[in-house]
């Protein structure tokens, strides 16, 4: 199953705003079927470090290259613009740290997962309803709420609607910006359980940036630590977080409160 | 451009024929010229302010007043009617700046300015139909940002006018998008066909006459020339159906036509007429009664006043 060609990799990557440098030099490689988490204190550049892998902020500097269907690996950024849209709707999916910016908050639940089909042309309604009504199942939403909208959902239920939403075409690849941001306890627990049962089964890859460890602990197989746009640290989930080496790691690891 | 164009003087005193100058009249050609090459597209021009408010058909009269020659015969209706405040009004307005003879008459009009319908009468080669269109855009309502929606028609993503009708049938069990029902035109660009009844969206396709756009407060002007492709959206399952009525036009019994509900007392009583004017009072100067047609007709007639009484008279005669 472990191909040898990496499904996304990154050389060199920086991007600037301006004189602020928020991602210097960053490289590695993501192979299929693997979840990285990129974790820092806010500031430090995950979240400008995600838009860029996710073809929606063009880098300074640096090459991203992703293992296309049927072209192997292509820099992302020689990409015309609709297939990068293309890319974004069907192999790739966002989940974004507020539902809002990836949520339709005026079309049902049902039309926010089908809306993905429709774009790649679907158009038998049954059909897509049917796809819906399985989505909706697998992220744990009540089917009797599929013709509401997610502004009357809580938070929980956005989140998981959102993610339902980007699972519907069958991506290979997720990118994930703080998916458990802004939840209670109880809830993130039950939405990290879902995830990684997801995670799983589909042989997802996915890329999760987040300031809380113990969602990286929980999702993650390997670790980026990343402070002021660099990253400080990487290797496997449990070896940087249980062996930290670099002192801001160690910092980081001894902040969380132990209950 | 070389040198200034002749003004042409309307009879009218102190106006350019048809109202507005030359170079303006070129601007709007050159967009209807841009907008019949490319079927579908919406071409933004320079709006200019005409003498009546936004939403009261300044996109349609400032295509008609760069289209309009000398030669030209002007219909004018308001959903379907010629004898509307609107209708009247265009009307009036073209026979005294650009001194137009105008019709009621279908077939007898070169250029046929409307809002909300398209003439019962089937159109033919070289007559132009005139649209004013209050909202330009059919993805407006999913998509608020202009940006987003002009890439989704650059790279013709239209899955989310999809979503739309998804969730009337989420909704209502169909699709219940009743006007402005929206179009692919030439299988390229989506387009709204302005409030017209979905009634209407099937004469758009392979129609003979040129079909011309003005949007005057979005500033956007979009064409079909004749004999394009004009398919209305659907679900493989929910196939595309225009409105039904159980009853017919109860002025001249037409069984084909749109109809539109005149309440005629406060007992509930009802009728139901033609909203195109001019094929009613044809029909029934052809000798065609619809079931009420004796009585409504005159009740009718004193309701709407003095237009409807021309076509009893008509009648009479």
């Amino acid at each position: 199953m472990e191909s040898q060609t990496p499904l996304l990799r990154v050389r060199n990557l920086t991007h600037a705003f301006g004189h602020l440098l928020a991602c210097d030099d960053i490289s590695f490689e993501l192979h299929s079927g693997e979840v990285l988490g990129v974790v820092g204190e806010s500031g430090s550049g995950k979240t400008t470090l995600l838009n860029c892998l996710s073809a929606r902020l063009t880098p300074t500097n640096g090459i991203v290259e992703y293992d296309l269907r049927g072209r192997g690996l292509t820099d992302i950024y020689t990409l015309s613009e609709p297939e990068r849209r293309l890319l974004l709707r069907t192999d790739w999916g966002v989940v974004m740290q507020n539902p809002r910016d990836g949520l339709r908050m005026n079309v049902s639940a049902g039309g926010n997962v089908g809306e993905r089909l429709m774009a790649v042309g679907a158009r038998h309604y049954g059909a897509i309803r049917h796809e819906a009504e399985d989505w909706l199942t697998k992220v744990e939403l009540d089917l009797g709420r599929i013709d509401d909208r997610p502004k009357h959902f809580s938070g929980g239920m956005q989140q998981r609607l959102q993610i339902a939403r980007n699972l519907v075409t069958k991506p290979r690849l997720i990118f994930m910006d703080e998916p458990t941001g802004g939840l209670d306890v109880s809830v993130q627990a039950r939405l990290l359980d879902l995830l990684r049962g997801l995670v799983r089964e589909l042989r997802l890859s996915a890329i999760i940036v987040t300031h809380d460890l113990a969602v990286a602990r929980l999702l993650a197989d390997r670790l980026m630590v990343m402070k002021d746009g660099k990253v400080v640290e990487s290797g496997l989930t449990d070896q940087v977080l249980d062996d930290p080496h670099h002192s801001y790691t160690q910092l980081l690891v001894s902040s969380v409160l132990q209950v | 451009m070389g040198a200034m164009p002749k003004q042409e003087i309307a009879d009218e005193e102190g106006y350019s024929f048809a109202y507005l100058d030359e170079q303006t009249k070129r601007m709007i050609r050159r967009c209807i010229l841009k907008a019949v090459a490319v079927p579908g597209y919406q071409v933004p021009f320079g709006g200019r302010e005409m003498p009546l408010p936004y939403g009261w058909g300044t996109g349609g009269m400032q295509v008609t007043a760069s289209i309009i020659g000398r030669d030209d015969t002007l219909k004018v209706i308001d959903q379907g009617a010629d004898d509307t405040t609107n209708a009247v009004n265009i009307r009036r307005f073209f026979a005294r700046v650009a001194g137009a003879p105008t019709t009621e008459a279908t077939a007898e009009a070169s250029i046929v300015q409307t809002r909300h319908r398209v003439p019962e009468d089937p159109l033919r080669e070289g007559q132009i139909i005139v649209y004013q269109v209050p909202q330009p855009e059919p993805l407006r309502p999913l998509e608020p940002r202009e940006i987003e929606c002009r890439k989704m028609h650059a790279y013709k993503e239209y899955g989310l006018m999809q979503v739309s009708l998804y969730e009337d049938i989420a909704r209502f069990g169909e699709i219940a998008t009743s006007y402005s029902y929206p179009v692919m035109v030439n299988d390229r660009f989506l387009m709204s066909p302005t409030p017209i009844p979905k009634f209407d969206n099937p004469k758009m396709d392979d129609f003979p006459a040129l079909q011309l756009f003005g949007a005057g407060r979005e500033k956007r002007i979009y064409a079909v020339p004749p004999y394009t492709k004009v398919k209305s959206l659907d679900f493989d399952d929910h196939p595309f159906a225009v409105q039904q009525w159980e009853e017919d036009c109860a002025l001249c019994g037409a069984e084909e036509t749109f109809l539109d509900e005149v309440i005629l007392d406060d007992k509930g009583g009802k009728m139901y007429v033609c909203s195109d004017s001019h094929y009613c009072a044809r029909r029934r100067a052809e000798g065609h009664r619809g079931y009420l047609s004796e009585g409504a007709a005159e009740a009718y007639a004193a309701a709407v006043g003095a237009d409807a009484g021309g076509a009893n008279a008509d009648e009479e005669a």
